[in-house]
């Protein structure tokens, strides 16, 4: 990445720039169960959790994309997110449309790259990066 | 030192890349062959490891594992590839294929879980939202650590004693990884496009040509269809709006749903055409409002639900977000782009004095 366009402040590095809707995330932690393991600040992509004197901190709530990473990964279940794919599409395909029948089988969650199995050469959506196509 | 003996079914692998791997990558993000570019999954050597090197873990999509056997380059690794149907990491952990399961499984029918001497795992981070750490660590007594994002930043890592910054840890979204969806975008939404735009044009032919038997002078299908075709396609440019522009953009487009930005480039993208054409063109501006409303309404909702559809592509959109958005912006779009196509059919019906 270009890190010469963060120092000087730029948008088109920043993460911040790329925060998407604030106050929706489903994501919980509980500072009574925490032990400060710190497993989800290894795991989070979006620096959400931070450290504060020793201690493990939500620091950035609105930054979370819900990929559910760190809720799997605690070993104290003191995080809890409702996981889920942010793909317009997938969430078309699976909840509003009335689903037929060959195409049950390929969208059984709300992830978009869910559908990609063996049954079909084409996903029935994913250009991306941030999905499937990295 | 005796290295395969332990793990009877092992492959070498290589950690340059040939002008073939060059090539399949060029295919992939034009989505050619993309779901069935695949690695047999199972352990492979890179180098002469032994007992003491640590065991990558990937996806069996190709790209996967090309590009952590190149970051690797010049090193001695255990390589686990596991089986995610063709699909890379990020996306297989989504689906859980990528995932605590498959990776104890994969440890187990390799041999792997008896490893003596150094029993660590590193996992790709984007690997995490399928596999627990934990679960995996009591499950066969191997350490779990989560390595970085990008495979470009593992040597840095493994010579900083495993340790990962903050940048290393966090995706991005430059303007070239928004640029690599491009091919890809395009080519699943191109034909999406024209057929949603011949359908307007063949509804709007036909509508055109059986009114005008109620009025004087009767048209030709010929003629109906021509002045269809020349109402709705010059619409083809919200597609290049939506599908190329928009990704280019999308850091510098105000608002932060989606389909406000998309919105917003769809009105920029029509203030330049009306800037253009009556500055160079010379067409007086109230002849060119006033053709240019119906239009407004159709690629200003077609761009919005274009750059909706791109939450889908991006790192950081949530799927709360998304539900969220859409609520609103759906009916919106539909009601729209509604408005616009009968506006259209109806300018269509009046136009040469049909009726």
């Amino acid at each position: 990445m270009d890190r010469s366009c963060y120092k000087k402040g730029y948008p088109m590095s920043t993460n911040r720039t790329f925060q998407y809707l604030k106050g929706v995330t489903t994501l919980r932690f509980s500072r009574e169960l925490c032990i400060s393991c710190r497993r989800c600040i290894e795991v989070c992509p979006h620096a959400v959790f931070g450290i504060r004197n020793g201690i493990v901190i939500l620091q950035d709530r609105d930054a979370c994309m819900e990929c559910g990473a760190c809720a799997k990964n605690c070993p104290t279940s003191a995080i809890q997110v409702r996981a889920g794919v942010g793909c317009a599409y997938a969430v078309l395909a699976s909840k509003w449309f009335r689903t037929p029948g060959w195409f049950k089988k390929r969208s059984q969650t709300d992830s978009c790259c869910v559908s990609a199995d063996e049954l079909s050469n084409k996903s029935p959506c994913c250009g991306g990066g941030g999905c499937c196509g990295s | 030192m005796n290295t395969q003996s332990s793990f009877p079914t092992i492959s070498a692998l290589s950690d340059t890349w040939t002008l073939k791997d060059y090539w399949g990558v060029f295919k992939v993000r034009w989505g050619v062959g993309r779901f069935s570019y695949r690695v047999a999954p199972g352990l492979y050597a890179l180098g002469t490891p032994g007992e003491e090197t640590p065991v990558f873990v990937t996806a069996n999509y190709k790209l996967s594992v090309d590009h952590l056997r190149r970051a690797l380059r010049g090193r001695d690794a255990w390589i686990l590839v596991l089986d995610t149907k063709g699909i890379n990491v990020w996306c297989a952990a989504g689906k859980g294929t990528f995932g605590t399961e498959e990776l104890i499984h994969r440890l187990q029918t390799t041999g792997l879980r008896d490893k003596k001497g150094k029993k660590l795992l590193i996992l790709p981070q984007l690997g995490a939202p399928g596999v627990s750490a934990p679960a995996v660590e009591k499950a066969t007594g191997f350490r779990v650590i989560y390595g970085t994002i990008r495979a470009k930043d593992i040597p840095e890592f493994l010579d900083s004693g495993l340790q990962a910054t903050e940048q290393m840890r966090t995706v991005t979204f430059s303007l070239l990884e928004r640029l690599i969806l491009i091919p890809v975008e395009l080519k699943g939404l191109i034909v999406p496009i024209m057929l949603l735009l011949s359908i307007l044009s063949l509804a709007g032919a036909f509508l055109a040509w059986g009114i005008s038997f109620l009025g004087s002078s009767p048209i030709s299908l010929k003629e109906s269809l021509s002045l269809s075709v020349e109402t709705f396609f010059p619409l083809i440019p919200a597609g290049f709006l939506g599908v190329i522009l928009f990704p280019i953009l999308l850091p510098l487009l105000p608002g932060k749903a989606f389909s406000v930005k998309g919105a917003v480039l769809a009105s920029l993208g029509l203030i330049a055409y009306l800037t253009v054409s009556h500055t160079f063109l010379l067409v007086p501006i109230h002849s060119l409002l006033f053709k240019v409303v119906p239009y407004i309404f159709l690629l200003v909702s077609m761009v919005s639900f274009l750059a909706l559809n791109f939450t889908g592509s991006t790192p950081f959109t949530s799927l709360s977000g998304v539900l969220q958005e859409m609520r609103i912006a759906l009916p919106v779009q539909l009601v729209g782009f509604l408005v616009g196509t009968v506006w259209l059919w109806i300018d269509l019906v009046t136009k040469r004095g049909i009726l």
